[in-house]
């Protein structure tokens, strides 16, 4: 019998790289410092140091996942290629022109995000197709060469091609990609019509261009490291995990790196996807809050839920609207700037604002004692007794009390009451701002949040999980172990999966269902063969999805199709799936309007092995009495005296009664007078609501 | 229990996040395309005397005001005493509501254990309100569609069905219609059942002590920003093009002290066609103006809008009076805040914009087969798009940018899906920016055509092409705006007229003024321009006296 190869996940982050090694002995987490110059050698410390301490030779080690932060920070820095966009006459400034609204109704000084490439940069071609991909002016191969020779001349790094309706027909992007390969051999060049073919030019412009913009960068960093893992003698594959939540080859990743965008969140989302699947939850609410930002995400049936395009790099408060909307497939998430570094403030009106500025890691809050000033998240937790100020990160960085009063003073005196009481406004004000961003998000995808159970996860969410269940009416949070990495072990349960995507324009009273069946055809053998790089011969699962919406409707809604393969007469149950997605998410039909069909999503994923269920222990034995502290309970605006509880020593069916303080070195679960908290056998804490409490 | 300060900062932010949910609702289940892209809607939650506590931040500062004012009408033509648990009201009263028959206004009050504790309002688009349809050429009011006095929509939760069947017969489009006013009913219930949780959760049972505390926070905060104002009276005039003729429009601002005063005494009369603009939206652009330039991060509520006193002589076109028709009352409505910024500028030079395109270049096509026996469907096309702003005192105008107005544009290959017409062209144009010490924003080029076998007609409702954004502070004028076919004719700005075929349309939009003595302008930002072919080296020499290829 066969052995299955040992796995190993590494997620950089901006502060951390992560690691999670699944050894025959069990797994094994680390984290190492983020190595900015090179990243591939913390990686590779990082993997060493992990397969020491489970004693394998890292020669063993079978495959290797990765996620990082690489690709978004380029974007977000500027730190990518000089390049040049070649587009359709007439429409050379798509990308700067944007929606041509303002994010910020009040700000009359707004300033828009500036185009990834700048106009001068911004070539186009006489030549023009039609919405069903027929050819309304043709392009002449002259034209197409003397741009070519243009471009090389210009010294760019990377190109991007991107042509109107070019979803439709990619002959004019072909023939522009072939006269650049004649012309500049070493170019790399990206084409809309293979990275995004989606129908709508401003996200597909924006999403080819970020993936020529960044695609030198991230080639030649993965290049790195494989050569650096083959060095120390890891042979292993490499993966990359994407956005969609599931792995791709290096190979893919190195051609299609905007791809990768938020594959370190995609990863904490399969991670809270996986425990939702042992513990048998249907309908979770992933809550991953850092020292910067929250990430909340709605997971159902084990299921992270997907959309097709997302905003990356909002340069104006985390506002919608401020940043780039790029169409790749992407793990749904909301983020908000509320974290531990999250600063407080008081605004004109006398109001205690938190966030979104932070004082991130350098100076980090300042309770650090490393210079911060400003009054913090993590300070107003330190002054209501949710932190101890001496095992903070197991000891390693003590924390001032003093320190955290002295920066809250500002806000108190304004506020006119004590520290504590703005403490308190503080923490309140930040998890007011997390229930509120999670009940949009509910109410935007149709679902009604209570009755959802909370996986939280991340450095700063146990600290706030349990009252933002208070707020959002949630009985039941579970807190896994291992959550201060849980993206690197995310890595380890994705599936290798790959979405492909088309524009298909197609009204359900003109169905062709031979064309949507060869386009279908199509789309399977393409994410077929990417599936098959990871995973050959592997029991695989496909899921269909079609953007519908009412003719006349600007805004497609997705609807999950059972079937892949259609005929003319199966237009009625395409009416009846979308009356049925129409409904839950707005509660209603209309009659009498034509359903169609803009663009089709087809995801192929090798079935992931499931976990073992984990049967749900709801009592047991009360921990024993230790020692105790006090904190300040939100719900009940007052102290309370808690008993703190080593994490180790909740063990299966162990129950702390809250108001109780988990620790552990990573962080503190704060189990509120309204809840308790017992430890499960798979070293989840489950913390359900008290019976009786509101 | 008794709320303390954090209480009520906590349940205030809620308030904020609940009317935003309301909104986020109704933009969602709403049916006309100028809800979704352009955010033409507005949710928020009163007081029990009508004061309105808080209002969600949408796509259109038309309803600021306005949405803030309606709830009064409700209470007065309704009678404290006939309202009950389960009643849902509405009106689509130009003069009570958002300044046309196609905007609807729907509010529910909101009882507690069986007192009337507030109300929950919402106002949205509608695709038909029957007569004319949306466009200018109505005489009076009459043709322009149905118009609903405030009336009971429901009773103690039972509908008023003859009122759903006199709306059904009067629209082109009964049942997206009537289930928008379905969905505004269901969008103030979703914020009614977030706001009993938040009373539940605090313990409280009614809003009197929260809405005192919102209302003299925000205005204590907006009397603090408009004491800066130095005191005086501060005047502005500014010629558009208007509809049949030239429009003037005349502001005077007064400051003193904690409330600032805007009258459009000497605003030229009432045009005969659509454009008139009902006194309420004209107080809703001129506040949101002085919003944004003196107290921008005050939340919209009865508090921090009382200290701006607007008003216009009525009979104006400013303050049209009944039964003036007023369907396109965005186009003039759109140019408030460019005169009352200027006024305000003598009052706080240095802080406010020049003026820019401002006014919204819609276009709607209509495409007909040529051949009324070839079978081909006709379709409708509306598409938004915006022109250059002014510059600011130390930024560049934004190019095709929409303000006021804070619409979307939508996707040229999702249009080309709607209708027959392929847009052979969208991208900036040069030289429209105004130039100056920072440059006015460019406006933009768009040419459309049709798809064989169709021709085209268009609504043009066009502005600013005979009266172009004027720049400040010796800063030039945005380039005016131009309407014409591919093979040069010039068409009217304004009215409906036929794309003949083989010709394409072709619309120049106007760009915004510049700021600052042109001869000022940063020679490397001067430089970027030319380079990026936002001017041309030859107009930069003449527009601002030095030459860039000169060190």
């Amino acid at each position: 019998m066969t052995r299955p190869p040992i796995r190993v996940g590494v997620d950089i982050g901006g502060t951390f790289t992560d690691v999670a090694l699944d050894a025959p002995g069990g797994l094994v987490t680390g984290k190492v410092l983020t190595d900015y110059a090179e990243p591939e050698r913390a990686i590779l410390s990082a993997i060493l140091a992990a397969a020491d301490q489970a004693g394998i030779d890292p020669a063993d080690i079978g495959q290797v996942i990765h996620g990082t932060t690489l690709v978004t920070n380029a974007l977000i820095e500027r730190r990518g290629a000089r390049m040049a966009f070649v587009t359709t006459e007439g429409f050379r400034d798509v990308i700067e022109m944007r929606s041509e609204n303002r994010f910020e109704q009040y700000d009359l000084n707004l300033s828009l995000p500036i185009p990834l490439v700048p106009r001068k940069d911004r070539f186009t071609l006489p030549e023009r197709m039609g919405p069903k991909g027929e050819v309304l002016l043709p392009l002449d191969p002259a034209a197409a060469r003397a741009m070519a020779e243009h471009i090389a001349s210009g010294g760019y790094e990377a190109a991007a091609i991107g042509l109107m309706h070019a979803y439709a027909n990619d002959a004019h992007e072909r023939m522009m990609a072939d006269a650049l390969a004649e012309v500049a051999p070493g170019l790399s060049v990206s084409l809309s019509s293979v990275i995004s073919p989606q129908l709508r030019e401003l996200p597909r412009f924006n999403t080819v261009i970020a993936n020529a913009y960044v695609q030198p960068q991230v080639s030649a960093y993965l290049g790195r490291l494989v050569e650096k893992l083959r060095a120390a003698d890891i042979i292993a594959p490499v993966f990359l995990m994407h956005s969609g939540g599931g792995l791709i080859s290096v190979e893919t990743a190195a051609a299609q790196p905007v791809r990768l965008l938020e594959s370190g969140p995609a990863g904490g989302a399969i991670f809270a996807a996986r425990y939702a699947r042992a513990h048998g939850i249907d309908r979770v609410l992933s809550f991953d809050m850092g020292g910067t930002t929250a990430k909340i995400c709605l997971v159902e049936h084990a299921t992270p839920k997907t959309a097709n395009s997302f905003e990356i790099a909002r340069t104006y408060r985390f506002k919608k609207g401020s940043g780039m909307t790029v169409s790749t497939p992407v793990v749904e998430m909301v983020e908000i700037g509320a974290g531990g570094g999250s600063i407080a403030s008081v605004d004109t009106m006398g109001r205690i604002q938190v966030g979104p500025r932070s004082a991130g890691s350098e100076p980090g809050p300042a309770c650090y004692q490393r210079g911060g000033t400003a009054p913090t998240v993590t300070d107003a937790n330190l002054i209501l007794g949710r932190l101890d100020p001496d095992a903070f990160a197991g000891g390693a960085i003590p924390l001032s009390t003093p320190l955290a009063q002295s920066a809250m003073a500002s806000v108190a005196t304004q506020q006119g009451l004590t520290e504590q009481a703005t403490a308190f406004g503080v923490t309140e004000m930040v998890d007011e701002n997390m229930a509120n961003a999670a009940r949009v998000h509910a109410v935007e995808n149709g679902r009604d949040i209570e009755g959802f159970t909370m996986v939280a996860f991340g450095g700063g969410a146990p600290l706030h999980a349990c009252r933002l269940c208070e707020k959002l009416g949630l009985s039941a949070l579970l807190i896994p172990p291992g959550a201060g990495v849980g993206s690197a072990i995310g890595f380890l349960r994705a599936p290798f999966s790959y979405e492909s995507t088309r524009g298909l324009f197609q009204p359900l009273d003109g169905f062709d269902a031979d064309l949507v069946n060869a386009t279908l055809q199509a789309m399977e053998t393409e994410a077929r063969a990417f599936v098959d790089v990871g995973a050959a011969g592997a029991d695989t699962v496909s899921k269909l999805t079609a953007f519908m919406r009412y003719r006349g409707q600007g805004w497609e809604i997705p609807v999950p199709l059972s079937q892949s393969r259609f005929k003319d007469a199966d237009v009625p149950a395409l009416i009846a799936a979308f009356e049925d997605a129409y409904r839950t998410l707005f509660g209603r039909i209309i009659e009498g309007l034509t359903p169609e069909i803009t663009n089709w999503s087809l995801t192929v994923a090798s079935r992931a092995p499931e976990p073992a269920p984990v049967a749900r222990l709801t009592g047991g034995t009360d921990a024993s009495p230790g020692r105790t502290r006090r904190f300040f309970d939100a719900a009940l605006r007052r102290e309370v005296e808690a008993q703190e509880i080593p994490r180790a020593a909740m063990t299966p069916g162990t129950v702390a009664n809250g108001p109780a303080i988990i620790t552990e070195d990573e962080t503190s679960t704060i189990v509120t007078s309204a809840f308790r908290a017992i430890g499960q056998s798979d070293g989840c804490l489950l913390l359900i609501r008290k019976e009786g409490q509101p | 229990m008794t709320p303390d300060t954090i209480d009520f900062q906590i349940m205030w932010n809620r308030l904020i996040a609940v009317v935003e949910e309301q909104a986020t609702t109704l933009i969602r289940t709403a049916f006309s395309t100028s809800v979704r892209e352009a955010g033409d809607l507005s949710a928020g939650l009163f007081d029990r005397q009508g004061r309105m506590m808080a209002q969600a931040v949408t796509g259109t500062p038309g309803h600021v005001n306005a949405m803030a004012e309606s709830v009064g009408h409700f209470i007065e033509h309704i009678g404290p005493q006939n309202i009950f648990d389960g009643d849902v009201y509405l009106t689509n009263d130009p003069w009570m509501g958002t300044g046309h028959l196609h905007d609807i206004t729907v509010v529910t009050p909101v009882f507690r254990k069986g007192v009337h504790i507030g109300f929950f309002a919402s106002t949205a688009h509608v695709v038909d309100i029957g007569g004319r349809g949306f466009g200018p050429d109505g005489r009076e009011v009459y043709e322009e569609g149905l118009l609903i006095p405030i009336s009971k929509f429901a009773e103690r939760g039972q509908v008023n069905d003859m009122l759903i069947r006199i709306v059904r017969a009067n629209v082109r489009t009964p049942d997206q219609t009537v289930g928008d006013l379905y969905s505004l009913a269901a969008c103030n219930a979703a914020g009614d059942r977030r706001l009993h949780a938040m009373l539940d959760e605090f313990g409280i049972d009614d809003l009197d002590g929260l809405s005192e505390f919102i209302l003299t926070a925000s205005r204590r905060a907006t009397e603090a920003a408009i004491a800066r104002v130095p005191t005086g009276t501060y005047r502005n005039t500014m010629t558009v093009d208007g509809f049949e003729a030239p429009v003037e429009m005349v502001v005077t601002l007064e400051a003193q002290g904690a409330i600032i005063r805007a009258d459009f005494t000497g605003t030229s009369g009432m045009s005969s066609f659509g454009v008139n603009v009902p006194e309420v939206y004209t107080r809703a652009y001129a506040c949101y103006a002085l919003k944004c330039a003196i107290a921008p991060e005050v939340p919209n509520n009865a508090g921090s809008l009382a200290p701006f006193v607007i008003t216009a002589p009525e009979g104006s076109i400013l303050a049209a009076r009944r039964p003036a028709p007023v369907s396109v009352r965005h186009v003039l409505g759109h140019l408030v805040p460019d005169v009352v910024l200027g006024a305000l500028h003598l009052a706080m030079p240095g802080t406010v914009p020049a003026e820019g395109a401002s006014a919204l270049w819609n276009i709607q096509i209509s495409a007909r087969p040529a051949d009324p026996d070839s079978g081909l469907p006709p379709a409708e096309i509306l598409m938004f798009n915006s022109g250059g702003t002014g510059a600011r005192p130390t930024l560049d105008g934004l190019s095709a940018t929409a303000f006021p107005s804070g619409v979307s544009t939508m996707s040229v290959e999702a249009t080309e899906h709607v209708g027959p017409i392929i847009v052979w062209r969208k991208d900036l144009r040069p030289n429209s920016g105004g130039a100056g010490a920072t440059r006015g924003g460019l406006g933009q080029i768009i040419e459309i055509g049709a798809r064989d076998g169709y021709e085209l007609w268009f609504n043009a409702m066009f502005d600013r092409v005979h009266h172009p954004a004027r720049g400040r502070e010796g800063g030039g004028p945005g380039a005016p705006g131009r309407v014409e076919l591919s093979d040069g004719t010039t068409l009217k700005p304004k009215g409906r007229q036929p794309i003949p075929q083989g010709l394409r349309l072709r619309l120049s939009l106007p760009g915004g003024g510049g700021y600052g003595n042109p001869a000022a302008r940063d020679r490397l930002a001067l430089r970027a321009d030319i380079e990026a072919g936002l001017i041309d080296p030859e107009t930069a020499v003449c527009d601002d006296g030095q030459d860039p290829k000169s060190d």
